[in-house]
């Protein structure tokens, strides 16, 4: 049976929420700074986009001591487990109303594609974006007068690759928000990340998981 | 669901004090302190020890003004031989340019874009010349006594020169000097000196520069913010430092070497910004590039120059137009003219060496660049740097590719003076005489221009450029200069749509899948 579950830690939902914005929020300015639209103002967009990189590296800091320190990175270890029937229920299972493929739980709180995913922003999306994004502000930089520099030509590359990780972001939030609302009620998940407690099926009903699929066709 | 309020504030909090910071934030200010202590520093001028009234030396009765020269020299020792290797006394200097060597340049022999040069028109231009009676190509420029201390050391702002004089004073008439008055009143120059050449070349005010002209001698902040007068009332020399009669500072538009320039930075340094992200443009980008947002904020300047409309007579006699506000747009002497004020400048790469086109240049590219100046955004030496471009057109030797140079001016009728006979044939061919060169006869008219760089009338800090005049993907101050990625002007087209569709195919996908999701529930419950 569904039993409460604190699944999310303090620093984890803190973590993910202010993560969640600085993303949000370097879209916003650095799309300005791109020139795409005008908000607030250039100077402006570029001094918040730049503060803001300073604040995700300190977030990410302190979110890399947390991943090791509580074993946590564990559950980003990617898994070909499932990752089939993750997909499948994606595209037919779930209009279906067919059963997670997967058991959620404090040990395994990701699916397979989560993991997959998750561990592609945290070790490939993100460092590319903080690590171009440096390029980008410090590539050349006067320093006691004298012109130290990284002696890169061009600004170009960097930031044609800056701003293809600046879309894939976008696209990630809007897919990952969305995913949100494919629990069992559409804001559980959200509920969980903001209280840190969800509604989780015991391990006893792992076997019973066709017949939990079955019953809750039943409620319905 | 316990505590469950101490991290839903950490979560709805932070990013609201974020926010909150980011909406409030003001840009640093740089420490006033910095420029209070410039300021002190430019006040604290000598003041003049002499009182020259006094001197036995000068007690006497000047007829001729070489013998005021020889009165300064006699106490001023060394001073004259000092003069013998400036250039305001040589209006040459030696250079060295990549692809010409070792050159000796200078207004004596280079052309530019206005009047074309002083080459046979000496008697005219030469009114400027820092001597007596360089008229021609005989002037010695090694006697000491021919150089005029007046000029530029007279402090009672009467000392005229003749026009057509050759560099002497008028010897009668009304604006002959009275030289015992203005010898009893020299001292260092003031901007009324180097303004009585400076401001007025190419014959009249403000016509060349577009940035230095007679407005600065009694202007406001927002023209020329070091020079305002109720401001720190700077003079020219305060920047242009003299030490030995060798002046700080060498025209960017004649100077082809950089060294001894007069720079921003000799006050200023090279961070004067309080945001570093400013002072990392000084890499890239001249400090004029930003806070001289225009020029010719006064009186207008001449941006074209057109001679081939020159030597059209009425009646025989020559005439002048003006427009509707009082520029002169056609002459007879000189062709059509367009003038502007409040000018956006053009931008180029600069790195402080210039070339300049010889008449013995066999011309290829047109329009006839007058000056070239060097650089790019890989140099590491070269900023962008704001210019004036003056364009025009001036007569060219289709045969021989060169451009041509015509006699201007003569004291008397029938000696090839293009503004005495308004023949161009006969002033082409005194002129190419006078410069050496073959003509094959024929002429036409070519496109040319010449680069010049603009360096004063800067703005205060309120009105200089911001980011977004740059930075803008529309309308871009430096739309021109495309050798380099400028966020918000530059992008990937095609990466941008890629990007577009990547995320409305993203949104698209979500809401499909969300309303299938949705009409399969609704289904489902019915059955």
């Amino acid at each position: 049976m569904a039993q409460e579950t604190y699944v999310y830690k303090v620093f984890e939902r803190f973590w993910h929420w202010s993560q969640a914005f600085l993303i949000l929020f370097l879209a916003v300015t650095g799309f300005e700074i791109h020139g795409s639209f005008n908000l607030m103002g250039f100077e402006s967009a570029v001094r918040w986009h730049n503060i803001s990189l300073w604040a995700l590296v300190i977030l990410i800091v302190f979110a890399i001591f947390w991943h090791f320190t509580t074993g946590e990175w564990r559950q980003y270890i990617p898994t070909s487990k499932f990752i089939k029937a993750q997909i499948e229920y994606y595209i037919t299972g779930i209009f279906r109303g067919a059963p997670h493929p997967t058991k959620k739980s404090v040990y395994n709180k990701f699916n397979p594609l989560q993991r997959l995913v998750y561990l592609g922003l945290k070790i490939f999306a993100i460092p590319v974006q903080v690590v171009t994004g440096f390029l980008y502000l410090y590539y050349k930089y006067p320093s006691g007068g004298e012109i130290q520099s990284i002696d890169m030509v061009n600004l170009r590359l960097i930031a044609l690759i800056h701003t293809i990780g600046a879309f894939a972001l976008v696209a990630f939030v809007i897919a990952h928000v969305y995913l949100t609302t494919t629990g069992k009620k559409p804001l559980e998940a959200m509920k969980a990340m903001i209280t840190g407690w969800e509604d989780l099926e015991d391990d006893h009903d792992v076997a019973n998981q066709s017949a939990m699929g079955a019953e809750d066709k039943k409620e319905d | 669901m316990k505590k469950k309020l101490l991290p839903f504030l950490a979560i709805v909090l932070i990013p609201q004090i974020f926010l909150a910071i980011a909406i409030l934030d003001k840009p640093k200010q740089k420490d006033p302190k910095v420029l209070e202590a410039l300021k002190v520093e430019v006040q604290n001028r000598p003041k003049k020890a002499v009182d020259h009234s006094l001197f036995a030396e000068l007690q006497r009765d000047f007829k001729r003004p070489q013998e005021i020269t020889e009165a300064c020299l006699s106490c001023h020792t060394g001073r004259g031989d000092e003069l013998l290797t400036n250039h305001h006394w040589l209006w040459e200097r030696e250079s060295f340019i990549e692809g010409r060597g070792v050159v000796y340049l200078g207004k004596k022999n280079l052309v530019n874009n206005f009047c074309t040069g002083i080459g046979g028109s000496e008697g005219t231009c030469n009114k400027c010349h820092a001597g007596y009676g360089w008229q021609d190509d005989t002037f010695d420029f090694t006697q000491q006594r021919n150089m005029d201390c007046l000029i530029c050391h007279d402090n009672t702002q009467t000392y005229e020169k003749a026009s057509g004089g050759a560099g002497y004073p008028p010897s009668s008439g009304p604006l002959a000097p009275d030289y015992k008055y203005i010898t009893a009143n020299v001292g260092k120059p003031t901007k009324y000196n180097c303004g009585y050449c400076h401001f007025y070349s190419a014959g009249g005010n403000n016509i060349k520069h577009g940035h230095l002209e007679e407005a600065l001698l009694n202007t406001n902040r927002s023209v020329d913010v070091h020079m305002a007068r109720e401001g720190m009332d700077m003079s020219c020399t305060d920047c242009h430092k003299t030490q030995n009669h060798i002046m700080l500072g060498r025209y960017y538009g004649t100077a082809s070497n950089d060294y001894n320039r007069a720079t921003c930075t000799q006050c200023h340094g090279t961070t004067p910004h309080a945001m570093s992200k400013l002072n990392e443009h000084t890499v890239k980008v001249a400090c004029q590039t930003c806070h001289i947002p225009t020029y010719a904020k006064v009186n207008p300047t001449k941006t074209y120059w057109d001679w081939s409309t020159a030597c059209d007579l009425h009646d025989g006699k020559p005439i002048e137009y003006m427009d509707s506000t009082g520029r002169i747009s056609y002459q007879s002497m000189k062709g059509t003219a367009y003038w502007a004020s409040n000018v956006e400048p053009e931008y180029v790469w600069f790195n402080g060496q210039a070339d300049h086109m010889l008449v013995s240049d066999s011309i290829t590219e047109f329009p006839v660049k007058i000056n070239t100046l060097f650089g790019n955004y890989t140099d590491s030496k070269a900023q962008i740097w704001p210019v004036k471009i003056h364009r025009g057109k001036q007569p060219f030797d289709p045969h021989y590719h060169r451009i041509l140079k015509a006699k201007l001016w003569d004291r008397e009728p029938g000696k090839g003076g293009l503004w005495v006979d308004f023949n161009w044939e006969s002033s082409l061919r005194e002129g190419m005489k006078i410069a050496g060169l073959p003509w094959s006869g024929q002429w036409e008219f070519v496109e040319t221009e010449m680069f010049l760089p603009i360096s004063h009338m800067v703005s205060p800090k309120e009105i200089s450029l911001s980011c977004s005049d740059c930075h803008t993907r529309e309308g871009s101050r430096l739309h021109n200069l495309t050798d380099f990625y400028m966020p918000a002007r530059d992008r990937s087209a095609t990466l941008d749509t890629i990007g577009i569709l990547l995320i409305l195919g993203s949104l698209f996908g979500v809401v499909t899948h969300g309303t299938i999701r949705i009409i399969a529930y609704r289904r489902r419950k019915k059955v």
